[in-house]
Parts: C-alpha cells; sequence; structure tokens
C-alpha cells in the first residue's frame, strides 16, 4: 500500500489545478489584447476590491453545495445585512455594534433555512427561494426602498481595518477574503465539521450509520453560510459607504457559476475552495477583461458563457478520467499480474 | 468503556436471546427465539428471505426493542426499554452493512475515522496519524493485500470485498466485541468472497465474536462454528459445525425449503 502512495500523480494532488490554468490563461490573454491595462497594477487593485464580497459568499456555499444542498437566499441576506449595519450606525453610531447586528442578521437567515432544511425537511432550494423573497422584502419593507449615505464611516477604524488600502495601494478586504479562504479550506478539509459536511453530501445514509448528527450539521452548516453571506454584505457597504436596497441582488448567479467553475460537485460529496477562490476571480475579471480588450460591452456575457463551459469541461475531464486514477488503475493492474504469476 | 483484551475473555456469552418475540402490529416476526453467540465463536444465521434473520439483528443491535423475552449482552441482563443503538455500540456490537457503511466519493482514511476521528484543539483532525493507523490496521491487522491501493486512495476504486474488509478492519480496530456481517459476499465474484472469508478468519483468530449472516452454504460452512436456521421467525436448526459435514447441511437445508413447498402447496 505504502509503495503506491508516493507515484500517485501530482497533478489530481495540487487542489484546483484546472481553473488555476484557466486564470493564467485568461490574464494572459488579456495582457494579449490589452496591454496596456493588464501591466499595470491598477486593474489588478480594481479586481481586489470588488470580488472580496462576492468570494466570502462563495466560500461558504462552497461548503453548503458539498453538503448536496443549496442556497438561493444570499443575496437578501446581502441586502439585510446591510440595511442592518448601515441602520444600526445610523441610529446609534456605533460601528463595531453595527457589525454585530449584520452578522446576527445573517445567522438568523441561515438559522431559519436550516430548521426549514433539516429539521422540517424542506428542499433547500425551496427554502431558500421563499427565504430570498422574505427577507428581501422585509428589507425594502423597512428600508422604504431608499439608499441610505453612511458616508461618515469613512472616518472610522472600522472601515480602514476592512477595506481600507494597505499601503495606500491593496485593498484589505482582499487579504481578509484570502485569509477567511484559508480557514474555510482547513475547516472543509481538516475539521470534524468538514468532513461530516462531505459525508453527508456524499451519502446521508452512510454519515447516519456512521454517527454523524446530519439534523444538526446541516444547521450550523446554512447558520455559516448566512453568517459569511452577512459579512460579504457588510464588505459591500463600507466599501461603498452606502446601503441601498436591491444590492447583492446581482450576486445570485456569478457566486453560483464561481463555485462550480472551480470544481465543486454538484452532486455532493465534493468541494474545492482553491477552485471556487479561482472561480470567482476569474468571472469578477471577465467583464472588466472583455470591455478593456477593446472588442465592447455586448461580448461580455458571451465570453463569460464561453469561460464557464470550458473551466467546467476541463474540471470533468481532469476528475472523472483523472489522469491519477488511470495511472492506480494500471499500476494494480500490472502488481495483480505480478503477484499471480509468483 | 476502556476493556480492551481481557474482558473479552471473562464472559460466557457474547449475547444469550431467551424467548424472544417480536410483533409488527398483528404480524409476528419472532416466535420464542432462543439465540446465542458465545465468546469468540462464528455463528451463521441462515435462512431464506423473510425469515426473521433482519428482524434478529436489528433486535440484537439496538434498532427496535423485542415485544417480550429477555436480551443478555456479555452475560448481563439488558433494560430493553432503555436499549438502544446507541448503547449497542457502547456494548461493542457493530453491523457491517453492504452498501451502506462507506461513502465512495470519500479517501479511505476518512471513512476509516469519520464519526470517531482524532482530533486536536478545536476539532481539526489530526490527519497524519489517522493515515498512519490505518495504514496500519489495513496491512498488519487484517492482512489487506489491494495492489494499487493507498489509504488515499477513493473507496469508489476498491472491490467489493475490499470494502468488508475495510469495513471488518474498521470494526476491530474499535475494539468491536461483536461484529455482525449483513450478507457480506452478496453479489461478489468468487475471488472477492475469498477474501472476505479470510478477513472474517482474522475476526476469530483476534479473539472477537461473529454473526454470519448468508445465503451461502459454503462460505457459512468454511467459517462458521455453528449453524442456525431460521424460518419464519422461528428457529428450526441449531447444528455444531462438527456435526455436520457441507454437504448434509445443503441437504438439510434443501429439505427444510421443500419440505415447506409441499407444506405450503397442501
Amino acid at each position: 500500500m505504502r509503495v503506491y502512495e508516493e507515484k500517485r500523480s501530482l497533478l489530481v494532488r495540487i487542489e484546483g489545478l484546472p481553473i488555476i490554468g484557466v486564470y493564467c490563461l485568461l490574464i494572459l490573454v488579456f495582457i494579449f489584447t490589452s496591454p496596456r491595462v493588464f501591466t499595470g497594477y491598477r486593474i489588478y487593485m480594481s479586481f481586489l476590491q470588488t470580488v472580496p464580497p462576492q468570494l466570502v459568499i462563495a466560500l461558504g456555499l462552497t461548503l453548503v453545495i458539498t453538503a448536496g444542498e443549496i442556497d438561493l437566499s444570499f443575496p437578501a441576506v446581502v441586502a439585510f445585512s446591510g440595511f442592518l449595519f448601515s441602520y444600526v450606525y445610523r441610529t446609534f453610531g456605533t460601528p463595531w455594534f453595527a457589525l454585530a447586528a449584520a452578522l446576527a442578521g445573517g445567522a438568523l437567515i441561515g438559522y431559519a433555512n436550516g430548521i426549514l432544511i433539516a429539521r422540517l425537511g424542506v428542499p433547500s432550494i425551496m427554502a431558500t427561494l421563499a427565504a430570498q423573497f422574505f427577507w428581501n422584502g422585509l428589507t425594502t419593507l423597512l428600508s422604504q426602498g431608499l439608499s441610505w449615505n453612511i458616508v461618515t464611516i469613512r472616518g472610522q477604524l472600522i472601515h480602514s481595518l476592512f477595506v481600507g488600502r494597505i499601503g495606500g495601494v491593496v485593498p484589505a478586504q482582499a487579504v481578509w477574503t484570502l485569509g477567511i479562504a484559508v480557514l474555510v479550506w482547513f475547516i472543509l478539509n481538516r475539521h470534524q465539521f468538514g468532513e461530516s459536511i462531505m459525508f453527508i453530501g456524499d451519502n446521508v445514509q452512510v454519515a447516519q450509520v456512521v454517527g454523524i448528527n446530519v439534523v444538526k450539521t446541516k444547521i450550523s452548516l446554512f447558520t455559516f453560510h448566512g453568517v459569511l453571506s452577512a459579512l460579504g454584505g457588510v464588505l459591500l457597504t463600507l466599501e461603498m459607504a452606502n446601503f441601498w436596497s436591491t444590492q447583492g441582488s446581482g450576486f445570485l448567479l456569478p457566486v453560483m457559476a464561481a463555485v462550480f467553475i472551480g470544481g465543486t460537485s454538484i452532486a455532493g460529496g465534493y468541494g474545492t475552495i482553491v477552485g471556487t477562490f479561482f472561480g470567482m476571480y476569474i468571472i469578477g475579471s471577465l467583464e472588466a477583461g472583455v470591455v478593456a480588450s477593446g472588442i465592447g460591452g455586448y461580448w461580455v456575457r458571451l465570453v463569460s458563457g464561453l469561460v464557464m463551459a470550458f473551466s467546467i469541461i476541463l474540471n470533468i475531464s481532469f476528475k472523472n478520467k483523472s489522469i491519477g486514477e488511470k495511472w492506480n488503475k494500471m499500476l494494480r493492474s500490472q502488481a495483480e499480474k505480478k503477484r499471480n504469476k509468483a | 468503556m476502556g476493556e480492551s483484551n481481557t474482558v473479552r475473555e471473562k464472559y460466557v456469552y457474547s449475547v444469550r436471546m431467551v424467548n424472544v418475540d417480536k410483533y409488527f402490529g398483528n404480524v409476528q416476526a419472532l416466535s420464542k427465539v432462543n439465540f446465542e453467540v458465545r465468546n469468540n465463536e462464528i455463528v451463521g444465521l441462515i435462512g431464506d428471505n423473510g425469515a426473521g434473520k433482519s428482524t434478529l439483528i436489528k433486535t440484537i443491535t439496538g434498532v427496535f426493542p423485542p415485544t417480550s423475552g429477555e436480551l443478555y449482552i456479555r452475560d448481563e441482563q439488558i433494560t430493553l426499554s432503555h436499549y438502544s443503538v446507541k448503547q449497542a455500540h457502547n456494548w461493542k456490537i457493530e453491523t457491517v452493512y453492504q452498501d451502506k457503511s462507506l461513502a465512495d466519493k470519500q479517501d479511505l482514511w476518512r471513512n476509516f475515522f469519520v464519526g470517531r476521528q482524532i482530533t486536536g484543539p478545536l476539532g481539526f483532525i489530526k490527519v497524519k496519524e489517522e493515515k498512519r493507523i490505518a495504514n496500519d490496521v489495513l496491512l498488519n491487522m487484517i492482512g489487506f493485500r489491494g495492489a494499487g491501493i493507498s489509504v488515499d486512495s477513493k473507496v469508489a476504486v476498491l472491490s467489493g470485498g475490499e470494502r468488508q474488509g475495510v469495513c471488518i478492519g474498521r470494526a476491530m480496530h474499535f475494539d468491536a466485541d461483536l461484529i455482525i456481517l449483513d450478507e457480506p459476499t452478496v453479489a461478489l465474484s468468487l475471488k472477492e468472497v475469498r477474501k472476505v472469508l479470510n478477513f472474517v478468519h482474522k475476526i476469530k483468530d483476534s479473539g472477537r465474536s461473529c454473526i454470519y449472516i448468508s445465503h451461502n452454504m459454503a462460505d457459512v460452512h468454511e467459517i462458521a462454528d455453528r449453524f442456525v436456521v431460521l424460518d419464519r421467525g422461528t428457529i428450526v436448526g441449531n447444528i455444531k459445525k462438527d456435526d455436520i459435514s457441507l454437504k448434509d447441511l445443503s441437504t438439510f437445508l434443501l429439505d427444510y425449503a421443500h419440505g415447506l413447498k409441499e407444506t405450503k402447496n397442501s
């Protein structure tokens, strides 16, 4: 057994390799098509500013999808948590309390989702769709559909801490989200909670037989995703110094696309944080890149679709008939032959 | 419970059922069943579909309580109303199901420890230690020789027999006293059946007990110390291996099946 461990193809052991390849390729193409924009650092700094709110959400969604579930309610969480944040901040003037309120709001929505799905057995696609309408509606109702300016937040510590510019250049939110990505990677791949998520997504009967508390794990999972989505909402609100009642409504498809092109299995049981990380940056870079290439804004969606399809095909060909498994099978049959001869 | 091998030798019966009845509504699934597994004994449980094999097993593993009768585990009487799956686990009774015991897309080492992980502070898994132990158990404890398989392999690449091996190894590592194998060789090739039987021998060698449920007389005859034949909820045969040859056992069962057919038809 030991002998073959080392021989396993290095290629499949690097998590998210295909998607990293796509990302590099994409940047190379952009450098070629619009060298002026893509050889400077500014465009990258702008990605690091715009992608993080969506990225935080995508990281949580990766866990949800790994568990074989789905969450469509995160756009509402972005709006609701942004509302709570700016409401508390405008009313009491305490940004940290506002942050706590926003995260608690996200946790509440996630917890409610979890109860519906895990305890009452409502399919997650329906439960979270209903939640999306409900919490979005509530936000519109409470904010009267208005947008609120919280520009005074720019002078506060919380602003420079979360969305300031490190050394006047690098957006702080990019560093925060990188840290969160590392943390979520460890949770998924090295923590009991993550292992439970993978087993539930893989085969819920097995999960029960081996003693995983499926209900509790699912509720925690949706709550966790609620908190991460709320953090995304806060980052967005802070960066803009503004809350508007439809904020986050455009997040649904890009965030889901990022998780899937990253290589996380739609069937559950397998999820890749590295894939989601690069997938989100690919989605976030496409629009700017295509426009800067000078072929015109009308091309953006078409090119996005092509890139997504390409990434997914690449992922599937890597995973299903992966070089590693072929290699493995070959080794097995050879060893078996040798043994039969002996 | 921290008992180890020393306790294993103290008791006479791993499990003993006395006059157990089980009704589901008006349907009687078990009728006055007296069944026991001695310490370090392999019992082959044989019976047709619907004979009550799985009902019998599920009363032992705490899935549901018997309607009446007594249950002893390691010579201690069990309070039936308090008996549960969890308690059965605490008594170190493990069941290996054919398709419900391992998750396909997960690494072998994860399947080995899931639910009972070795964790450091904050619940993070000690991956290296888990891999080392899983590797050690599979290689040395049950003599796993699957070429090209490592603890990093996905379960999906394992053959049916190897899967049983992993499950049995897991049960042994977690110090199960009584391992119940539910039709472990159904849908396996002859070569794979051979592997499974070798794993069962390891159960015996390590001083544990086993209930082996099967349709296949040849398998059961090779590994079991005693055969218990169940038919429509009652035990109709309880034969020591030394008292019967494979041929006689098969004839006994066939006669029984034919006998039943005749009574049914008449």
